[in-house]
């Protein structure tokens, strides 16, 4: 006690101290937030629960094959059983290559419309019409891509094979210039696939593209820029963070599109980089989402090696989009924070 | 000196002031544009169609919009200078994106609605199942009655397991946050492009494997669970972020605790954003394929108990068959598939009537309501 060691006039004053200003939550409060938060942890519980479980169900595919099962272009699974994902792997990134460049600019050329030269009225409905193209079923994707774009794609697949065959992506094996050849590729499955990410990277990018801040792009008109001069010169550079995390979301969903593609490729199980290729006698494409759809039914009984190399597969593709959706959300997240502090 | 007053010359006096007009649509423009298009058309049909060996639709039109854009930047060039050109490409160029976009949507639902009206157009196609279907069957036998069942049964089913635990964990980001919200935020970011049939795969490898449940519709509707969770805690997290904070400020400053002042004020005042978010979820639940694909099974037979036996639903039942051979069960997809985008329109348009209002924006007629009570009260008290 500092009043009775000295002396003082007014030795009842106690010290300033700050006053608490938490308040203590009330019992009713705790229950609430535990429950919130056990809420908010069950999605880390759910990805910890399908991590453990694939591992644990692989487990026997990766101890039979050790690690040529990351070097391996095959997949027989009647013995001598000989299997692993170099193949049908890299032939899933290509058709989410082949999609990825299709959509980035594609979305980004309608997010670009819809937030900055569609006339006001017709904002609304866009945006609508963008996501119910979020909303159809993969399913229509597919069966619209094989019986109605198919058969149109057809003619411009083997003008591409004919003329830029020189392009090694573009080389055609066979010498026939049967349309049906070009069918089931690995370039209609990118096509089909583009159209199903192009949603995702145009609401995303709209959203950011439309936070622009309104000084910057009056002061660029008042400096005499054309609207496109404003828009590449203000919006893109604004946005660019969310169009890279919007890019990198759609390549995870474009890596993990399972029907679409299942009903349009001939499965094939070597690594083939010509995209145009499919049909009967060379093959189409692959990926292992796609592999677990066409495999899974062949093998019922729960011990059996087909499960445990269809499981491996499909902890690679997890653990593959895992890690690309969540760098995209990361840079997603940083271009909104740096939003918060701009307003 | 009264001439000189009375009669200034003209062509000192300052313009008088007109605003200028910045989007004027002139004749120039649009004729520019329509030539362009035009002429495009008329060299690409006869390039296309008659001189070079070239076939297919879709080639058609990727050749006819190149030279309808190097047409129209050429017609450009002759009469604006350099940074003119390129604004006006520029904008030409977005816009058909616009318009693609459209095409494509309204092509697909179309298509599907086209092709799928000779299997729909029995009405039995909707009531019956496929269990008395054989493979020459004709139109008439056999239909989507027992996947429509299936669908609805197993969406209801993941809508109970995932609205209530999505809802929940997107107020523990916007209300609780703290050091976890960040990440937890990432994973469901993360979640929403997980891929659909690695769902699947995780409840085949827990339930069916481990825990050894049959395949089942209860099953499904777990697998459809996880890929909704992800999708309704987004869209719900970012209509409760836009919740004014006054509201939050004034149920606190009353004493309202904070389970009271987030179940009366803020998801009240979110209400019609967040029942937008769980009708999305469930459309994009409802026409998932991959993860019921796994653990369903495939029944031919009704099956009204989603708990035991297998159960299909309408994306599994067009998934197999598309798949067959014959051109009955080809229609037959397209007929279910007719089924499937009717539900997700109906869903959508549900949304978007639903979530139409910002969170405390009141619809006409609940401002009425408001107003008939305000008026009532005044007249019976005091």
């Amino acid at each position: 006690m500092p009043s009775e060691t000295h002396t003082r006039v007014m030795p009842a004053v106690p010290e300033d101290a700050p006053r608490v200003i938490v308040a203590q939550p009330s019992t009713g409060d705790k229950i609430f937030r535990g429950i919130l938060r056990a809420s908010g942890w069950s999605v880390f519980v759910i990805t910890g629960l399908i991590l453990v479980f694939l591992v644990l169900r692989a487990l026997k595919a990766f101890k039979f094959m050790g690690a040529a099962f990351l070097t391996t272009q095959a997949w027989v699974i009647q013995s001598p059983q000989h299997f692993g994902i170099a193949a049908i792997l890299p032939m899933g990134i290509l058709i989410a290559l082949i999609a990825m460049v299709i959509a980035v600019p594609t979305g980004i050329a309608i997010a670009l419309y819809i937030s900055e030269y569609a006339p006001a009225t017709l904002r609304r409905p866009l945006i609508a019409l963008i996501d119910l193209m979020a909303a159809i079923p993969s399913i229509i994707y597919g069966l619209w891509g094989l019986l109605f774009l198919e058969p149109r794609i057809l003619g411009f697949d083997s003008w591409l094979g004919r003329h830029l065959g020189f392009i090694p992506v573009f080389h055609f094996r066979l010498s026939s210039s049967l349309a049906a050849n070009y069918a089931n590729s690995t370039f209609i499955a990118g096509v089909v696939v583009s159209l199903m990410v192009i949603p995702i990277i145009t609401s995303l990018s709209r959203q950011v593209f439309s936070q622009a801040p309104q000084g910057e792009r009056e002061g660029a008109y008042a400096l005499g820029s054309t609207r496109w001069g404003m828009v590449r010169t203000v919006v893109l550079p604004f946005g660019r963070a969310g169009v890279i995390g919007a890019t990198m979301l759609g390549l995870g969903r474009a890596l993990g599109e399972t029907i679409a593609v299942t009903l349009i490729i001939t499965p094939v199980f070597h690594f083939n980089y010509h995209v145009l290729e499919g049909g009967a006698p060379l093959g189409g494409g692959n990926s292992i989402a796609a592999t677990i759809a066409l495999d899974f039914q062949s093998f019922p009984n729960a011990g059996s090696m087909g499960l445990s190399a269809l499981m491996a597969a499909g902890l690679v593709l997890f653990a593959m989009t895992l890690i690309v959706n969540m760098l995209g959300a990361i840079v997603i997240s940083r271009s909104r924070s740096g939003l918060a502090t701009a307003d | 000196m009264a001439t000189t007053e009375t009669a200034p010359p003209a062509a000192t006096q300052p313009p008088a002031d007109t605003p200028l007009r910045i989007r004027r649509v002139t004749a120039e423009g649009t004729l520019t544009l329509f030539g362009a298009a035009a002429g495009a058309l008329a060299l690409d049909w006869v390039l296309y169609e008659r001189v070079l060996p070239f076939t297919g639709v879709l080639g058609f039109w990727v050749s006819w919009y190149a030279a309808f854009l190097l047409l129209y930047t050429g017609m450009a060039a002759l009469q604006w200078d350099q940074l003119a050109v390129r604004d006006k490409v520029a904008s030409v160029a977005l816009s058909t994106g616009g318009i693609l976009a459209t095409a494509i949507v309204i092509d697909q639902v179309a298509y599907t609605l086209v092709r799928g009206s000779a299997a729909v157009k029995h009405p039995s196609f909707v009531t019956q199942s496929m269990a008395r279907e054989g493979p020459l069957s004709p139109l008439g036998v056999g239909g989507v009655g027992h996947a429509l069942v299936g669908t609805l049964e197993q969406i209801t089913l993941a809508t109970l397991f995932s609205v209530p635990l999505g809802i929940a964990a997107a107020v523990f980001l916007s209300e609780v946050g703290g050091r976890m919200a960040r990440p937890v935020r990432t994973i469901v970011d993360a979640m929403t492009a997980l891929p659909d049939i690695i769902a699947g795969l995780f409840i085949l490898a827990f339930l069916i494997l481990t825990v050894g449940l049959p395949k089942s519709g209860f099953a499904a509707s777990l697998a459809l669970a996880v890929t909704m969770l992800p999708i309704v805690t987004r869209a719900s997290e970012t209509v409760l972020r836009i919740v004014p904070g006054t509201l939050r400020e004034a149920s606190y400053a009353l004493g309202g605790s904070q389970w009271r002042t987030v179940l009366n004020v803020v998801l009240p005042t979110a209400r019609s954003g967040l029942a937008t978010a769980v009708v999305l979820a469930i459309a994009r639940g409802i026409g998932e394929t991959a993860p019921v694909l796994l653990v369903a099974g495939y029944a031919r037979g009704l099956n009204w108990n989603a708990f035991a036996n297998w159960q299909t639903s309408l994306p599994l039942y067009i998934f197999y068959e598309i798949q067959l051979p014959q051109i009955n069960e080809k229609i037959r997809a397209f007929g279910g598939g007719f089924v499937l985008v009717i539900l997700v329109l109906v869903l959508f348009t549900i949304a978007r009537r639903v979530g139409g209002a910002a969170p405390g924006q009141l619809t006409r007629r609940q401002r009425r309501r408001i107003a008939r009570q305000s008026i009532t009260r005044e007249r019976t008290g005091s």
